[in-house]
């Protein structure tokens, strides 16, 4: 598989224009990587809607959780797919069938989460896809957060860092 | 404008990597935040921070934006992926291991390295139940017949302090790779500069920043650095990292952070539970030396060279173990794994035996006499009367310390004013 090269700016605009995520294959289970995600993203003001069947009508982290993304009541600008890479399949199926309902413009796979066939679809929908990465270490690099941890984010700026939100 | 990420030399990221300009004030170079502990916006941001869910500093054991600077670049150097800093080298080893082994678990080392490095793996690490075998890593067949069910990992010094051994880090991976562990590769004595193990397929790197990163012999540290590219869940050989940790309420680190957990559970338990944390100032001296690490090992190399032909030639020295010189069994070894040059610390044998050798470190005036390496000034040692004294004579001989061996640490000098002391100190020895 060739390997998948998004250019900071694109992550950059991605991160800055949305506002609304569905997280599908969100955990009310705190060591869960979802669980993190999720935390994370609503402290940098992103509102963040758990999409779990097992988990629908119970609240995770002040979220009501919904079987499906068509449940969802208001309008979502990117699907966060907490899934395997096969199952990723449907999901991004049910937001391109849900695009101009929901407003959907992004579908995000999580970090080990590909699945290039359903990729080439979404994009023929006209929507942006990021593959294999988390929203919240993106976030993170791209604002010297996980500098803090020892991370090597691979961006050198002479400019004084500005958060975008 | 393409649209791949921007990729930077060597020589610009010694410079940048890691250094932001202070979002705060704009300071240009990094500040010294000479604190312990930060303040929490609310207690669920204290919350999250405990809970390793947001990024963030608590208490400067864990994190300190001045070390985290030191860290990113040193990663950035080595191409890793993370990295973690500690108080000196001997407690980045500490680090780097107690991620990985459980007690009664071992690990395969090169007979060759640094003499503290040979006690600290054969008599203290024993004491937790962590055992070590010492093979010849000149054959790295020596390592796969070492290799047992218990064994987790393998560690060189890809360039040997003080033998001026160089071992073919890319086999050894290989035999690594083929028993499902790692290799670690203390790379202090190359620095990334001369040598990136992570291009030959080492999994871990460690460095003493003591010697050429700090590299004016100012300040004690070290760092573990992870290529992010080992798959501890591909076997069930590395517990502490897949399965949950009681120590961090069971948080599984490789589960959660993925190629950031083995930096993570480093950090976020070993630096927490022991404690050798950096301190900020020193973090801050290896971090200017850092700067001008490309410029001082090209002059470190020229250096070495001229002194090592100029050894070579001078009757009352036996042999020179260099490996620029194209007299030594490790020449081609360091064609290709140290194209630039085999580094700046070399032994050379006297004829006179041990008491020429004492007495050559006597004579020296501009060599200083000291146990230390990788600094702008010319160092020199006579190992088997100082840091290899605690060894064995048969563990010495091994370690390429034997009683004529002179150890040389050539720094920044003007070289024709090393090889004068040198030849001045060669002449009181043998009168
Ligand atoms: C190759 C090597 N590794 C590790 C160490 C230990 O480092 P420190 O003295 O910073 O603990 C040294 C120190 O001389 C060394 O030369």
């Amino acid at each position: 598989m060739e390997p998948l090269v998004y250019p900071d700016a694109l992550i950059r605009r991605v991160l800055h224009a949305v506002r609304t995520i569905a997280m599908v294959g969100a955990s009310a289970n705190w060591v869960r990587p979802s669980f993190f995600a999720m935390k994370y993203l609503q402290e940098k003001g992103y509102r963040v809607i758990p999409v779990n069947p097992q988990a629908a009508g119970q609240t995770i982290l002040g979220e009501t959780a919904h079987a499906g993304l068509a449940d969802i009541p208001g309008p979502v600008d990117m699907v966060d797919v907490f899934r395997n890479s096969e199952a990723a399949g449907a999901v991004v199926d049910e937001a391109i069938r849900l695009k101009d309902a929901k407003g959907i413009a992004v579908i995000w796979m999580q970090l080990g989460v590909r699945n290039d066939e359903a990729a080439r679809r979404a994009e023929a929908a006209g929507l942006t896809v990021v593959m294999d990465r988390c929203p919240k270490i993106e976030f993170g690099r791209l604002h010297h957060e996980l500098s803090w941890s020892g991370v090597n984010s691979r961006v050198i700026t002479a400019k004084r860092p500005r958060m975008m939100r | 404008m393409s649209n791949a990420p921007k990729r930077y030399g060597f020589e610009t990221l010694a410079v940048h990597a890691g250094a932001t300009p202070d979002p705060t004030t704009g300071a240009r170079n990094t500040p010294i935040y000479q604190t312990v502990s930060y303040v929490y916006d609310s207690a669920d941001h204290a919350a999250s921070l405990f809970n390793l869910q947001t990024y963030g500093f608590i208490y400067s054991r864990i994190t300190n934006p001045t070390v985290s600077v030191l860290e990113e670049r040193v990663a950035a150097l080595e191409d890793g992926r993370a990295a973690v800093a500690a108080a000196s080298g001997h407690a980045a080893q500490f680090l780097a291991f107690f991620s990985i082994l459980e007690p009664g678990d071992s690990f395969v080392a090169s007979q060759n390295l640094y003499g503290g490095s040979v006690t600290q793996f054969g008599h203290s690490f024993k004491r937790l139940g962590w055992n070590v075998r010492f093979v010849d890593p000149t054959d790295p067949e020596n390592f796969r017949a070492a290799i047992g069910s218990d064994t987790k990992a393998i560690f060189i010094e890809a360039l040997s302090n003080p033998g001026g051994v160089i071992v073919d880090v890319e086999a050894v991976a290989a035999v690594a790779h083929q028993a499902g562990i790692p290799l670690i590769v203390d790379n202090t004595l190359a620095s990334p500069y001369l040598l990136r193990p992570f291009d030959w397929g080492a999994d871990l790197v460690i460095h003493s920043t003591t010697k050429y990163l700090s590299g004016h012999g100012t300040s004690m540290g070290g760092i573990v650095v992870d290529s992010g590219r080992f798959d501890w869940g591909a076997s069930d050989k590395f517990p502490g990292l897949t399965k949950p940790d009681p120590a961090y309420h069971g948080l599984a680190f490789w589960e959660t952070f993925g190629d950031l957990g083995y930096a993570m559970k480093t950090r976020a338990v070993g630096l927490r539970d022991f404690g050798p944390a950096m301190a900020p100032m020193n973090a801050f001296l290896t971090i200017t030396g850092i700067e001008t690490l490309p410029l001082r090992m090209d002059r470190h190399i020229a250096n070495a060279q001229a002194v090592a032909e100029f050894l070579t030639r001078h009757p009352a020295v036996a042999w020179v173990s260099y490996a620029g010189l194209e007299t030594s069994p490790f020449h081609a070894l360091a064609r290709k794994y140290l194209p630039k040059g085999p580094g700046a610390v070399f032994t050379c044998g006297l004829k006179g035996g041990y008491d020429a050798g004492v007495k050559l470190v006597e004579a020296c005036e501009l060599f200083s006499h000291l146990a230390n390496v990788g600094d702008t000034r010319s160092l020199i040692l006579h190992p088997a009367s100082t840091t290899h004294r605690q060894l064995t004579d048969a563990q010495r001989v091994k370690a390429g310390a034997g009683p004529d061996v002179i150890r040389l640490s050539i720094g920044i000098e003007t070289a024709d004013d090393l090889i004068r002391d040198l030849a001045d100190g060669l002449a009181a020895a043998t009168r």
